[in-house]
């Protein structure tokens, strides 16, 4: 597998009044071509941003800093705005949280889905259209052409969803990053969703970011898993490590306060992560995590690295050797077990 | 032994009257087209199915803050219209799902929770307050935050303050609408433990709607699946969730992502033909996206079958029919 983007120690920090805001604190990952890698972690914790950060989409305010992102073998840092605008929506594309907020309810959705393919390649307009059309197929949208000439406001939810989709693939994208592409939908729309991007990513050899605080998902979809907790990564692994042996405690935590279809008895209590996630504004020394976390002791205050339970599990616990000896066997999240492929 | 049930529906209907294009006559829209419902006490009914398939119209209908256009609805046997709208605020109280805007930003957390009692001007003024930080601390809020604002709590303590103001009054039956989706899951847990415990405590009855099925499976006690705006299946949890009897009750829960690695994403086999409410498609409604339809299904709705283990609409299951 090649990889298609690596991201080396990435950094934004916001100015407030309060102070500077490090919502993203240092974070390193890669992708590679045909990969899903899932991001993880609660609301605030800094998904949006690092996916806006590569996209170079940031808000004004927002510094991005990084030792490197390199992308399709191009130094994303040294590419300036005019650089950007020739990657994004074209080898690089984005899903946005939320998805009436990115279609323009005053333009059809044929023109917005051909806008990209005309300003990126050079193709014609019958070639737009016909790419417009082919792709809504894709994406499972039946009498295709018939829906170009209509508005965003005349399709439903699930619909819009996967105009979204097909607008993002218009280009044939290397790297699609997909935000809580199925949060609001319901269940039987959100694995038809999800199965459509599998398909597409096999079909088109994508590398997949898929952000998500669904567990379900990312054990489903991922191929590998990264935890942020307050704009760190504080656990990362291919998805069935990760999920037969969560280690870091905020990860354990997390794996134990969901209801498990079919393993949870009406009526039972659920595990819960005392306490709230700490103020990002300001330098943090030591582990975010350890004002909530029950195997805090000295040792977590001082300076601490990321690294390696075994080859490819990397966590960033200064305990972690010791938290998974005391978890392993009554491990917290017996109740979650890797399935064998279907 | 029959009890009476502490909430009962029959029959009810829900015509609205909508308009596709700009240009085009309003038509009927049946949200909820024949649904009858009933709780015992200290039972939890989850409700579940497709987006926009009439489950809020109903919580609506049974809160009284939308009429009927036909059907009944009664508490403790006693029908709506003669309980009168503040006798069934005092029964029967809503949880709703966004905890950020259903909240006034300008009163403070005591006054949010106090309201409903001057409202409806509940025993002593000068118990109010008591009152109050009673179920403030019953829902796990501390003290001080009586003179705070919405905007100083987190968004888990913000659902604690809705549910506070919900349970103030002391209702005997809790409309929950998605009460947990706008909510982190580890805030969910704390959520749906105190939801388990209040209903413990205090011997409440809960309609739960949620399309986490996962949470529906941990709180109901019996379970309800709507599509199109009628009930297809009901049963009690336990069995529901071993076993479906309704196709689409099957596709809903071949579709829930369990947190299993490795198995990649299931496929329904619903399709994409989703149907319009307006013209619903004729004979069992279901039928274009069910991969058991038969013939009879494309042209005649199925009868409605009640026995021992609840209720289902469906050709597989009426013996006097083959599929
Ligand atoms: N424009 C902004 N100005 C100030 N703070 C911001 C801004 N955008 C994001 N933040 C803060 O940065 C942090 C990370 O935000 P981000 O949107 O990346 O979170 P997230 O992980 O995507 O959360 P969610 O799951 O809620 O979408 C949060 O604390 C957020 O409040
Ligand atoms: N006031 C209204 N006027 C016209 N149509 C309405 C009105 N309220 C609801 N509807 C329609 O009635 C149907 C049922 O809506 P309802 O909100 O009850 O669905 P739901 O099951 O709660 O969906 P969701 O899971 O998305 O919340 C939908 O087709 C909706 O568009
Ligand atoms: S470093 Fe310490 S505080 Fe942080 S998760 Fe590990 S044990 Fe807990
Ligand atoms: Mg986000
Ligand atoms: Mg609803």
């Amino acid at each position: 597998m090649t990889t298609t983007l690596s991201v080396e120690n990435l950094r934004v920090s916001i100015p407030l009044s309060a102070g500077v805001l490090h919502a993203v604190r240092g974070i390193s990952f890669e992708v590679a071509r045909g990969e899903t890698l899932c991001l993880v972690g609660e609301s605030g914790c800094g998904k949006s941003l690092t996916s806006l950060a590569l996209m170079n989409l940031l808000p004004s305010r927002a510094k991005r800093e990084a030792d490197r992102i390199s992308f399709d073998g191009a130094d994303l840092l040294k590419l300036g705005e005019r650089g950007m605008a020739k990657v994004r929506g074209n080898t690089m594309a984005m899903i946005f949280q939320e998805p009436m907020t990115s279609l323009n309810p005053a333009y059809t959705i044929g023109n917005q889905l051909e806008e990209g393919i005309r300003l990126h390649k050079n193709v014609s307009a019958k070639e737009a259209r016909e790419r417009a059309i082919y792709l809504l197929e894709k994406v499972g949208i039946t009498a295709a052409a018939s829906r170009l000439g209509q508005y965003p406001h005349q399709l439903s939810g699930g619909l819009r969803q996967r105009v979204m989709i097909a607008m993002a693939l218009m280009c044939g994208p290397d790297l699609l990053i997909c935000d809580e592409p199925t949060t609001a939908l319901d269940v039987t729309i959100q694995a038809q969703i999800l199965h459509l991007i599998k398909d597409l990513q096999r079909e088109f050899d994508m590398a997949v970011i898929l952000i998500t605080h669904d567990l379900g998902v990312v054990a489903r979809v991922a191929d590998r898993v990264a935890v942020m907790y307050a704009g760190e990564i504080i656990e990362s692994g291919v998805v069935g490590e990760i999920f037969s042996r969560p280690t870091h405690p905020y990860t354990q935590g997390l794996m134990n306060c969901i209801p498990v279809p079919g393993k949870t008895r009406q009526g039972e209590r659920l595990g819960t992560i005392p306490g709230i996630v700490p103020s990002m504004i300001g330098e943090m020394t030591g582990c975010a995590f350890a004002n909530r976390c029950a195997y805090a002791q000295d040792i977590c205050l001082q300076p601490l690295t990321t690294h390696d339970i075994v080859p490819g599990h990397a966590v960033r616990c200064a305990r972690a050797e010791e938290v998974l000896a005391l978890t392993a066997g009554s491990n917290q999240a017996g109740t979650i077990q890797s399935g064998s492929p279907a | 032994m029959t009890t009476t049930p502490i909430l009962e529906a029959r029959d009810l209907f829900c015509t609205f009257q909508v308009r596709q294009g700009m240009f085009q006559p309003k038509r009927p829209l049946h949200a909820v087209n024949g649904v009858s419902l009933s709780i015992e006490k200290g039972g939890v009914l989850g409700l579940v199915g497709e987006s926009g398939c009439g489950k809020s119209t109903v919580a609506r209908m049974l809160l009284g803050l939308q009429e009927p256009t036909s059907g009944t609805l009664a508490i403790d046997g006693q029908p709506l219209e003669e309980i009168g709208r503040k006798q069934l605020a005092k029964r029967v109280q809503p949880i709703f799902q966004d905890p950020y805007s259903s909240l006034n930003p300008r009163k403070t957390i005591g006054n949010i929770i106090t309201l409903p009692l001057y409202i409806h001007s509940i025993g002593d003024k000068a118990d109010w307050r008591r009152k109050v930080e009673d179920i403030m601390d019953l829902c796990g809020l501390p003290k001080r935050a009586y003179d705070m604002y919405p905007s100083q709590l987190s968004g888990g303590q913000r659902q604690r303050v809705a549910i506070a103001r919900a349970l103030v009054m002391r209702p005997e039956i809790v409309i929950c609408d998605e009460p947990t989706s706008a909510l982190d899951v580890s805030v969910q847990a704390q959520i749906l433990n105190l939801l388990l415990d209040l209903q413990k405590e205090l011997g409440l009855t809960y309609v739960l709607i949620s399309h986490n099925l996962a949470v529906v499976e941990l709180i109901a006690t019996k379970v309800a699946v709507m599509y199109l705006g009628r009930i297809v299946e009901e049963a009690e949890g336990q069995a529901f969730f071993a076993k479906q009897r309704h196709p689409y009750s099957e596709a809903l829960l071949a579709s829930v992502l369990t947190p299993q690695a490795g198995l990649g994403v299931p496929d329904a086999q619903l399709g994409t033909t989703f149907p319009n409410p307006i013209d619903p498609p004729p004979g069992c409604v279901f039928h274009p996206r069910c991969v058991h339809a038969g013939a009879v299904c494309k042209t005649t709705a199925p009868k409605t079958i009640r026995d021992g283990r609840g209720l289902v609409e469906c050709h597989l299951y009426d013996d006097a029919v083959t599929v």
